[in-house]
């Protein structure tokens, strides 16, 4: 005769076993729809994962302000924004092939393992089909990779690193912002123009991805326009107080600051560096310039006073005279009563694209929003003809170049545009040695 | 030469920062035993006290000015502060610009009141359990306060210029012989400076030359006896607290203009003057004093690329790795006394 051997402690274990496997995440088990968090109901969920605290906060805000607003737009609401003005007319205002559009919310921190933690709870609890938001290089390259596992599309927000569409480029990974690369194509001109070709340079550099790309990027350009490169210095981020990096400056032999800082980093660092007299001294018997290769609008307001005459690049201002940039800001600012920043631009647009790619494709399966999107041409979201390219995913469309205004009539005209730099002078090869030595791959959806 | 004395200098205003945190920090361990993590708190709601002042003097009344647009192409809304209102628009101008030195005034009984009301709701139940729970509900303390300052005032930093007599800089390289331009250093941290070394200096004085201050300090020496003689210490110290508080109050007050207030900006000051107080020595005001500087001084010159190329990174590290030198060859830290923090 057989004993069965129960014991307490063999039923918990069991217990325990079978439980975790039940609770295994969905995202890592097969299921039954042929991708990740088909939706079956009468809405499909998006995730909008944007930086609500950190140094990055700002752009955050607006992120989700613009993410708002293209759902309110996609559901049919308000003023239709950019849907009037958008080349394609797939878009109909009855949400997403008739689905009506909602959304969930996650909190990067600007950290890329909370942003993780925060994509993975929106993917695999609320059921989010698309993820987007972000507002720095570090977490998209890390959302992207997520997404990329869990078969989701991820349409990154503001990340400008090269690395975004070089070598950490995914198949399920898209994006319109611009990058380090065109940033310096477009400035290097600029710059020649204003301070000449004579220059010695001085790098602070923010030291994660984005930081080390667009020190890489601006060094290489002004280098080719004969600067020399007299040090390049890298700033952890969040420093605060960058005055023991300012300092030396001083007597280092160069007559240029690059500032390869962003967000809250930028306006502490442009700001001490006015305070230590940067902008008021002679070196080389040349007035000494600061250049910010990244700018915003955001960052202007923060700066205050010292970002008067400093030169950057965006990829995009309220100030544009384009019809869907007109549009764009017209629904921005009658909803919240400012001018959108160019991170909220870029939000907004990659939702209305997503939404754009699925309808065209007739369905939600990322692999088919991935055809759609590849090699895709459009107009009337506010930069001009734009093309997402197939090898590596990335917009290629014209480039501001501004500096902050000497004399703001408000707080909104903080900056003015110097020029919009052609998508001729800022394309590159998709196999350029910046953006070497990673691959699409093939595209997961999840199943 | 020049780049060390650019460094020294550079290091004095985070220094000043540091020995004023510190200072407090050791005030309170000193009279109460009690290892309050929710200082860096108190430093950063001084700093929201110059952000609430300078929010309060730009409230503004509304006006509409027909002849300009917004950029929405609408009649401009133009906001004229009510104290230009009132004062005319020099003087208000004026007023506005000196918001961060107003602050103090401000500042003072705000801090007072916040470290009174925390030490009698909270902390003074902690006085006879283990240092472990204090650290622990201080910290949570701490928490709670930034959180609170995050609802208000949201999570992003928000410039608080000084004034702008205060602006520039001073080419002291000129006045030491060196080329201009040399060696440059902007005034507000200069007068940072000058502002921690008279708030030290006046807690030492009150603390060595008036009658509170006596009984304070032989309180903390041997506290069972000063009661015995009749004097209600525990009221002393609370009132130690208060000034404590008010210290770190006013060092976030004045940094304002240096690094713009945020919701966590005390938690960034506090690990560091923490580690302030062990290399000073727990519970010696001198000591936490000369380790504030000695350690901003430091960490400025770890900083310089000379040191950074030989090193790379040390300029996040060299302060634990001061504390840890420190502490192996002298376990009571620079001026530590035998006894405190040893049963």
């Amino acid at each position: 005769m057989r004993r069965q051997n129960f014991s307490r402690r063999g039923l918990l274990r069991t217990g325990a076993i079978g439980g975790a496997g039940l609770a295994l995440p969905t995202i890592f088990t097969s299921s039954a729809s042929a991708f990740t968090n088909a939706p079956t109901g009468s809405a499909v969920t998006l995730g909008f994962n944007v930086p609500q605290t950190g140094a990055y906060a700002d752009e955050g805000a607006d992120e989700l302000r613009a993410f708002e607003l293209a759902v309110e737009h996609l559901n049919g609401g308000g003023d239709g924004g950019m849907l009037n003005t958008f080349s394609s007319k797939a878009l109909d205002g009855t949400g997403i092939m008739g689905k009506k559009v909602e959304f969930v919310t996650g909190d990067t921190q600007t950290k890329s393992d909370a942003a993780r933690a925060s994509a993975q709870s929106m993917i695999q609890k609320d059921g989010a089909i698309m993820i987007s938001g972000g507002s720095s290089s570090g977490v998209a390259v890390a959302v992207q990779g997520l997404c990329q596992e869990a078969g989701v599309i991820f349409m990154s927000g503001l990340t400008h690193s090269n690395d975004t569409t070089g070598k950490d480029r995914k198949a399920n990974g898209f994006r319109h912002f611009f990058n380090a690369y065109m940033s310096a194509a477009a400035l290097a001109p600029v710059l020649q123009n204003l301070y000449g070709t004579d220059r010695k340079a001085y790098h602070l550099t923010a030291d994660y991805t984005w930081g080390w790309t667009q020190e890489e990027s601006i060094a290489a350009a002004t280098e080719a326009m004969g600067w020399q490169t007299t040090e390049k210095v890298r700033t952890p981020l969040g420093a605060g107080d960058f005055s023991s990096y300012i300092a030396p400056v001083l007597n280092s032999g160069a007559d240029v600051l690059v500032l390869n800082h962003y967000g809250g980093d930028m306006v502490n660092s442009l700001t001490q560096a006015v305070q230590f007299g940067l902008r008021e001294r002679q070196a080389n018997g040349q007035d000494f310039q600061i250049v910010v290769p990244l700018y915003s609008e955001l960052m202007a307001r923060g700066a205050g006073s010292a970002i008067a005459g400093i030169p950057g690049s965006q990829n995009w201002d309220w100030k544009l005279e384009d019809e869907g940039t007109k549009a764009f800001v017209k629904s921005f600012g009658e909803k919240y009563g400012f001018p959108p920043s160019q991170a909220a631009h870029t939000c907004y647009v990659q939702t209305l694209l997503y939404a754009d790619a699925v309808t065209r494709a007739g369905d939600f399966n990322p692999c088919a929003v991935v055809e759609a999107l590849e090699g895709y041409e459009f107009d009337g979201l506010g930069n001009g003809p734009t093309l997402y390219r197939a090898e590596d995913h990335q917009c290629f469309k014209d480039v501001v170049v501004v500096k902050g205004a000497e004399n703001p009539q408000d707080e909104f005209h903080l900056v003015e545009i110097v020029e919009v730099t052609p998508t001729e002078q800022v394309t590159y090869a998709p196999d350029h040695p910046m953006f070497a030595g990673g691959a699409l791959g093939e595209c997961n959806p999840g199943a | 030469m020049d780049a060390i004395l650019i460094q020294i200098l550079n290091g004095l205003d985070k220094g000043s920062a540091y020995a004023l945190i510190a200072l407090g920090l050791t005030l309170i361990f000193g009279t109460l035993g009690v290892v309050n993590f929710a200082h860096g708190a108190l430093f950063m709601i001084g700093a929201f006290c110059a952000v609430t002042l300078q929010k309060i003097l730009t409230l503004s009344v509304t006006t509409i000015d027909p002849e300009r647009t917004d950029f929405l192409g609408n009649p401009m809304k133009v906001q004229t502060p009510y104290v230009e209102n009132w004062f005319g628009p020099e003087l208000g101008a004026a007023i506005i610009d000196w918001a961060v030195p107003l602050a103090i005034l401000l500042a003072i009984p705000v801090m007072v009141l916040v470290g009174f009301v925390m030490e009698r709701g909270l902390i003074k139940h902690f006085y006879k359990r283990p240092h472990a729970d204090q650290i622990l509900v201080t910290f949570g303390l701490a928490i709670v306060l930034q959180e609170v300052i995050k609802y208000f005032y949201g999570a992003n930093p928000i410039p608080t210029p000084a004034p702008s007599a205060f602006k520039g800089s001073l080419d002291i390289g000129v006045w030491l012989g060196f080329d201009p331009y040399s060696i440059i250093y902007p005034y507000w941290r200069l007068v940072y400076f000058f502002f921690a070394g008279i708030i030290i200096a006046g807690v030492f004085a009150f603390l060595q030359f008036t009658t509170f201050g006596m009984v304070v300090r032989a309180g903390m020496a041997d506290r069972e006896t000063v009661g015995l003689l009749g004097i209600d210490i525990d009221k002393r110290f609370t009132l130690m607290f208060g000034l404590a508080a008010a210290v770190a109050g006013l060092a976030g007050v004045m940094y304002t203009p240096i690094l713009s207030p945020n919701y966590h900006m005390g938690m960034d000051f506090l690990v560091l003057s923490f580690v302030v107080v062990v290399v000073g020595g727990m519970g010696s005001l001198p000591g936490a004093v000369l380790a504030g500087f000695l350690l901003g001084i430091l960490q400025s010159f770890a900083s310089m690329n000379e040191v950074k190329s030989l090193l790379p990174g040390i300029d996040q590290i060299i302060i634990y790795l001061v504390a840890i030198v420190i502490l192996l060859t002298r376990p009571r830290g620079l001026m530590g006394r035998r006894g405190v923090m040893e049963d």
